[in-house]
């Protein structure tokens, strides 16, 4: 069992936010719960509250990402933080500043909480194991390990349409191997009591060992969709199309394109989801992305309100703060 | 030439056979007899070592001393200085320095470094390729006659196949002891991490056991071929030690190491990235860690060594996948030994011979003994003496160790090296 302690205070309550490993069902389902207060009946997100005022959230991204950026920053914004957002692909860890010394200069520049995505596994952790006490660290997807705002927005979307986790049945298509989302989201259906976890890709993109966080895994993925409730799409990287893992983005999706034909395995109200962007034909056919059954668009703006319950949560908030939107 | 007794100490000898308490005599560089005195022996002076375990000085079959070229991790004098406080009085070391030890030059560097040092004796190993490229073979016969006691590639891959057949028919022609950590480079996706659940669930490339199985069935096959003399060095799997079982019973002449590290750490050490844990071999399943444990009691493998691998504190001081891989060991070599001892309740006798007669004879060196005759190198500890491993306590440059806070048992207090007596007093 992986040590949480490092994201929870004397307390017991979030402090960072770094992986759902570790995290019991109560601490998975209060940010669900928190999110639900920044979201209307009619899925909108709440335009402002003030719980975050007079603070600074920096996004810290050390790889590029639209989708993830820009709902933090919406998610600080409408927390009414000041937000600076950092891209530091090409910057200074290229010049040859190590990213302790990054992180002190942050530090020195007075932020509450850092927003970090980078692509080495563990740096998320490795920033809360280093930083000063006071700023709150808020994984924003670390290598091939963990993006736990992600996993809680997928589980938000999910409780949304379903009502709840428990008892459902999960299958998750693609790229696990290389996934950070996947795993997030594999520790999370566990936590929050999916039935069967169903993991299906060519053995060349399934980690040997998967099975031990609790998942069945699937060669076909016509077996791994039959009576599924939920059904995942994970990206295809460019970089894994070119034959080293798969012969070709073409026979990946005759093998496990989700297409309508598959899909009529799943039940009939079974919901599709991808973590974007999609590989149209690929893995998925647009007219499954588009279709009554995608909850791909919910799944960004939901994004929006579960990373304000993990700001607000991880900045010591209360729910009843949360009462004062405006 | 100065005459002196060791009396009242427990000598463990595993070379002779010898556990129990008896008397040292030691002329000039030499052990003259254990026992009774020489006829005509008469001693300079006489030393008190009532409560003390006398063995052969310890001999490390796998030490990086950095030196040249990584001064900022760890130097020779250093690095030696660790090791013979520690109680190992030969270290052999590893070629993959900068310039790397491909030349005689480099080779009489090191010697010369050690001398001026005074502390333990350090042997290096000869560069197997040249640069360690894995492609041109080194001058490992020059080298040798220079003092290497064998050669190896060190982490650094050949992967020609036909190359390694070429090697270790070069190496045979000369006698020398070609010593491989096996690791099929292309297997291993990642390194410093075991792959199993535990980075499945972290997300870390890592080696898989079949890494180190498919290079060891290579190798042990071209050993086949060629009859070469094979030192497997750092094994990390149960799998592994059965290949290597299986060689040593069809009769080949090969001979094996795992390090001190490997039997108390597993891949549960990098729960939470602990980089710590990050190893060039790494910490394999709970079930490896056993079948090594085992290995060593059972006398399957030949030697226990330090694989000590000193850094800077900044170089652990970055997320996992990027942090350098190795922890620093000479200075709880003994006290893990001591600490293995205590928890399997086996001979130590039995754990000596892995240290001193063991590595030794893996490259026919003539230490690692207190038979009469033989150089005086003398480790002498004090079992009851406790002591917690702490940054300033450690006198390796490396204090890359997991050990930091860990209270071991078990305290070199003297040590003799080459006849000369030092007090060792660190409390």
């Amino acid at each position: 069992m992986q040590n949480a302690d490092i994201q929870l205070n004397e307390q017991g309550e979030l402090k960072h936010f770094l992986t759902l490993d570790g995290l019991d069902r109560d601490t998975l389902t209060a940010v669900l719960d928190r999110a639900e207060t920044f979201t209307s009946v009619n899925d909108k997100v709440v335009k402002k509250a003030p719980l975050l005022r007079g603070k600074t959230v920096a996004n810290i991204f050390f790889e590029n990402s639209t989708r993830t950026r820009t709902t933090f920053e919406l998610a600080a914004k409408r927390l009414s933080a000041d937000v600076l957002n950092l891209n530091l692909v090409t910057s200074s860890t290229k010049k040859g500043e190590t990213l302790l010394d990054t992180l002190r200069n942050l530090e020195a520049m007075q932020c509450d909480m850092f927003v970090v995505r980078h692509g080495d596994s563990g740096a998320a952790h490795f920033i809360a194991t280093h930083v000063a006490p006071g700023i709150s660290v808020i994984n924003g997807g670390d290598g091939q390990h963990s993006h736990p705002t992600q996993g809680m927005l997928d589980m938000f979307t999910i409780r949304r349409a379903k009502g709840a986790i428990e008892g459902l049945v999960v299958t998750i298509i693609g790229d696990i191997l290389h996934s950070r989302v996947a795993r997030s989201n594999i520790v999370a259906l566990r936590t929050l009591g999916a039935a069967e976890i169903r993991i299906v890709a060519p053995r060349t993109l399934i980690p040997k060992y998967i099975e031990d966080m609790g998942v069945r895994v699937f060669n076909r993925v016509e077996q791994a969709l039959e009576d599924a409730d939920v059904v995942m799409g994970l990206r295809l990287q460019n970089e894994r199309m070119q034959g080293g893992t798969i012969p070709s983005a073409d026979e990946f999706y005759a093998m496990y394109g989700l297409t309508p034909e598959r899909l009529r395995l799943a039940k009939p109200d079974a919901i599709v989801m991808h973590p974007g962007p999609t590989n149209r034909g690929v893995e998925i056919e647009g007219s499954v992305a588009d279709g009554a059954q995608s909850v791909i668009l919910q799944q960004v703006t939901f994004g929006i309100a579960v990373r304000m319950a993990v700001m607000a949560i991880a900045m010591g908030t209360t729910a009843s703060d949360s009462g004062t939107a405006t | 030439m100065t005459q002196y007794s060791i009396h009242n100490a427990r000598v463990i000898d595993p070379d002779s056979g010898v556990d129990e308490i008896r008397s040292l005599h030691i002329s000039g560089q030499h052990i003259v007899a254990t026992g009774d005195a020489p006829e005509g022996f008469t001693a300079d002076s006489e030393v008190d070592a009532s409560g003390l375990i006398a063995s052969p000085g310890l001999v490390d079959l796998y030490a990086r001393l950095r030196e040249p070229g990584f001064e900022k991790k760890a130097t020779i004098a250093t690095e030696a200085k660790a090791a013979l406080y520690g109680g190992i009085t030969t270290v052999i070391c590893s070629p993959d320095t900068d310039p790397v030890v491909d030349e005689v030059a480099t080779v009489e560097l090191i010697h010369r470094r050690a001398a001026d040092a005074g502390f333990a004796n350090v042997k290096p190993l000869a560069a197997l390729t040249r640069q360690l490229n894995g492609e041109q073979l080194g001058e490992i016969a020059t080298l040798c006659e220079a003092g290497c006691v064998g050669a190896t590639n060190a982490d650094n891959p050949i992967s020609n196949t036909l190359v390694i057949r070429r090697l270790m028919e070069y190496a045979r022609t000369f006698n020398i002891v070609l010593v491989f950590a096996p690791v099929d480079a292309w297997l291993a996706t990642g390194n410093g991490a075991h792959e199993g659940s535990v980075a499945t669930r972290l997300g870390i490339p890592a080696i898989p056991v079949a890494a180190e199985t498919v290079a060891l069935s290579m190798l042990i096959e071209l050993a086949t071929l060629t009859g070469a003399s094979i030192h497997f060095s750092r094994l990390t799997s149960a799998r592994g030690i059965e290949l290597v079982r299986d060689a040593k019973n069809r009769g080949l002449p090969v001979t094996a190491d795992t390090s001190i590290s490997h039997l108390f750490f597993s891949e549960q050490g990098i729960n939470d990235f602990n980089s710590a844990f990050k190893s060039v071999a790494p910490f394999r399943s709970e079930q490896d860690r056993q079948a090594l444990r085992d290995s060593v009691l059972d006398g399957t493998l030949d030697a226990i060594c330090s694989d000590h691998s000193p850094h800077e504190v900044d170089a652990k001081l970055v997320p996992f996948p990027t942090a350098a891989a190795g922890l620093s060991t000479l200075d709880t070599f003994l006290p893990q030994l001591l600490k293995f001892q205590q928890e399997t309740q086996s001979e130590l006798s039995t754990l000596m011979r892995l240290v001193t007669s063991g590595p030794a004879s893996v490259f026919g060196l003539d230490c690692g003994t207190l038979q009469a005759g033989a150089i005086a190198d003398i480790t002498l500890f004090d079992p009851t003496i406790s002591r917690t491993v702490t940054h300033a306590g450690l006198l390796s440059m490396g204090k890359n160790t997991p050990c930091l806070g860990e209270e071991f048992q078990g305290q070199v207090t003297k040590m003799v090296i080459a006849g000369r007596l030092i007090d060792i007093n660190r409390r």
